[in-house]
């Protein structure tokens, strides 16, 4: 049935999924990128003694942590552009998808972000506290004690839970399809809604997500072997 | 831009009924979510290995897949499934808000499991030595030993995952039930008040949210004294 | 060489230093020991600024510590410290931990670094382990990578803080070994340690703390002579019985 037409645009259903597909990881690959520095950056400098900064810091993990992840996605698609004239402006004359990639890309980055925060912050503050004593005694400066000492170990003890973020940015990145983002899921459903096919069409998608499951747990896998230092037992250090 | 909260107070009752449907909803599959967690956390735990691997199967599917997808695979299966249970000719109709109960019960206890299980784990062997050294049976001393003590090790982080799932409850908007947020953009669609209205809900949610987890936080800190 | 005048440290309400006032001539070696809790580890980390401290003067080559205007970092690098627990850092093989400081503070190129930091992990006797990491070596041999490291920066004195706690009791002595060739080749020292064996062996002074205050300040031969205070003779007596 996938080889089927669809019904517009000339073009088979399995090359809806596809192109579903397509904007499922390319919304997460945004994202992921946003989240990854914004986190880091946010989770160093909680961890940097300076009040009004970790105040910051909680207060943006607080933030996003507790509202649902789908009224986030209505802000940033529905509200967000009323308060901003010129992105107002910019979302009527855009193409609708680029809104809505846009919307999904800032809402699952910045979301995803104090995840990743509370992580590296966890990782940072589990290294023992003479290691940054040791690297200022040795007359670094801060910001290299964190570049040299502290966030080459911190990363590697939270890759494991940056796996499980990441497979959670690649699953949240279906509520996009709230604000109309013809994701994988959007596609599935649309697929069943044409056909009457339903069970192939969620079939398919729930093989292609346990897919990427399975895929981005190689590749972090990949990544901590590659960067396991010898010697060294992770967990089980004091 | 004006914000206008005043039509709000004249949706206040209907969004009142999308709330309370919200927790509803959220107790409901908390409760049963645990009580099938637990289940699913013994099965994998299990020494039988055919129900072992059909529960960590169940569990990784779970987990692997969006909750989107979970809530339209379950509006599209519960009534085909109740169809073969009751043995009725057509598949009844069971509604939106019914088939999320279903829906998050079965997708929580997942959850749930993993929570369990790491809790059952962390009870020492010796504890069920003991039991079984007393004359306890497998059932007693999980119910009486091993259970409660996973139980109240977990608290906080069943806690902490209940208000994930008050969170996401928000999902049943894409089968269109009517909980808090689904109340809220129906009323934002008619009144075309969608910022005053959106703003609104994640204010709520925020205030909630944030109240219980400080909670969550205070009693944390209390049972690690008490220990 | 290191001055400390009236220094006086709280954490909140609790008072960890008291009015500490000695000092460290050039090429003296100096023991502090006392009683866990005595403040022996805090004080020395005040000395490169490492803890903070509210009250009094401490001066490293007549650098003020305490005051704004000083460059801490830049002094910590003419400082060399050892840890208790090492420190070494765990992702960087022995030669990069030895070279990382060297090239990051001090601008010394890669090359000059690696052979410097090589130079002194000979002296310690580990060439043979310059590719490994950390984690592969015992803990006396980890410690003595320390002491080459904090070397290799090419300090005005040492700052050790219980160098010798966290050892397994077979490896103690290869890293007293090393300390003691240290001394005696000159290097100022302030060391803090429950090793009498090594006070004895090469300290000039030795203070005794308690409570944060310092309860004695005397030559070596003085203070295994005949303490003063009454709290010294009794850690003396229970910590020699062995």
């Amino acid at each position: 049935m996938f080889l089927q037409d669809a019904p517009e645009g000339g073009v088979q259903y399995w090359e809806l999924l596809v192109s579903g597909l397509g904007w499922t990881l390319a919304v997460s690959a945004c994202a992921w990128v946003i989240a990854l520095l914004l986190g880091s950056a946010i989770g160093t400098l909680r961890t940097t003694h300076r009040a009004w900064v970790t105040r910051v810091g909680n207060a943006w993990v607080e933030l996003f942590r507790n509202i649902p992840l789908l009224v986030q996605m209505f802000l940033w698609y529905f509200v967000a552009p009323e308060f901003v004239p010129a992105l107002k402006s910019w979302v009527i004359a855009a193409d609708p998808a680029h809104a809505q990639f846009l919307s999904a890309v800032l809402c699952l980055g910045l979301f995803t972000s104090a995840r990743i925060a509370e992580q590296v912050r966890a990782g940072i503050q589990s290294l023992p506290q003479g290691q940054r004593l040791a690297g200022m005694a040795l007359g670094l400066r801060e910001p290299q004690v964190y570049r040299y000492v502290l966030l080459p170990m911190a990363f590697r003890i939270i890759i494991p839970p940056l796996t499980s973020e990441t497979m959670n940015l690649i699953k949240n990145s279906s509520i996009a399809l709230t604000i109309g983002l013809a994701e994988l899921t959007f596609r599935a459903r649309e697929i069943g809604e044409y056909t009457f096919h339903f069970f192939e069409a969620f079939s398919a998608a729930t093989l292609i997500y346990v897919a990427i499951a399975m895929a981005a747990n190689r590749v972090m896998a990949l990544v901590e072997r590659r960067t396991a230092v010898p010697g060294y037992i992770a967990h089980g250090a004091k | 831009m004006q914000l206008d909260f005043g039509s709000l107070s004249g949706a206040l009752p209907y969004l009142w009924k999308g709330f309370r449907y919200t927790v509803e909803l959220t107790t409901i599959s908390a409760a049963g979510g645990l009580f099938f967690g637990t289940l699913l956390a013994l099965a994998r735990l299990s020494s039988i290995k055919p129900l072992a691997l059909a529960a960590s199967a169940y569990v990784n599917l779970m987990r692997s897949v969006p909750l989107v997808l979970v809530i339209f695979w379950f509006f599209f299966l519960v009534p085909f499934a109740l169809q073969w249970a009751l043995g009725t000719e057509r598949p009844p109709l069971v509604g939106a808000e019914r088939t999320a109960i279903i829906t998050f019960i079965m997708f929580e206890a997942a959850y749930f499991c993993e929570i369990m299980r790491a809790g059952i784990q962390s009870i020492p062997r010796g504890q069920v030595y003991a039991a079984s050294a007393l004359g306890l049976t497998y059932g007693q001393s999980m119910a009486h030993v091993v259970l409660p003590q996973a139980f109240r090790n977990m608290l906080p982080v069943l806690l902490t995952q209940t208000i994930i799932l008050f969170q996401d409850t928000s999902l049943v908007y894409v089968i269109s039930a009517t909980d808090f947020v689904g109340a809220a953009s129906k009323i934002a669609q008619r009144d075309s008040r969608l910022v005053e209205m959106y703003l609104f809900v994640a204010f709520v949610y925020f205030v909630l949210c944030y109240a219980l987890s400080y909670a969550v936080k205070r009693l944390q800190l209390k049972i690690a004294i008490i220990r | 060489m290191i001055t400390i005048d009236n220094v006086s440290k709280w954490y909140g309400a609790f008072q960890v230093l008291d009015g500490c006032t000695t000092g460290v001539q050039k090429g003296d070696v100096v023991v502090v020991c006392g009683p866990s809790g005595s403040g022996k580890s805090t004080l020395i980390k005040c000395v490169n600024g490492l803890e903070p401290f509210q009250q009094g003067d401490i001066t490293v080559d007549g650098i003020p510590v305490g005051s704004p205007g000083t460059d801490l970092p830049k002094l910590r690098s003419r400082v060399g410290m050892v840890f208790q627990h090492f420190e070494l850092f765990p992702h960087l093989s022995i030669t990069q931990n030895l070279a990382l400081a060297q090239v990051k503070v001090l601008k010394r190129t890669r090359d000059e670094a690696v052979e410097r930091g090589l130079k002194l992990l000979d002296r310690v006797g580990l060439a043979a382990q310059r590719e490994k990491f950390p984690g592969q070596l015992s803990g006396g041999q980890q410690q003595r990578v320390a002491i080459a490291r904090a070397l290799s920066m090419d300090p005005i004195c040492m700052l050790f803080d219980e160098p010798t706690s966290a050892l397994d009791p077979e490896m103690i002595n290869e890293v007293l070994d090393v300390m003691v060739q240290l001394a005696s080749d000159g290097m100022t020292m302030m060391v803090v340690t429950h090793e009498m064996g090594f006070a004895r062996k090469v300290a000039h002074r030795v203070i005794f703390m308690d409570h944060g205050r310092i309860v004695e300040d005397a030559t070596k031969d003085d203070f295994f002579g005949k303490p003063h205070s009454e709290r010294a003779q009794q850690f003396l007596a229970k910590i020699l019985q062995h």
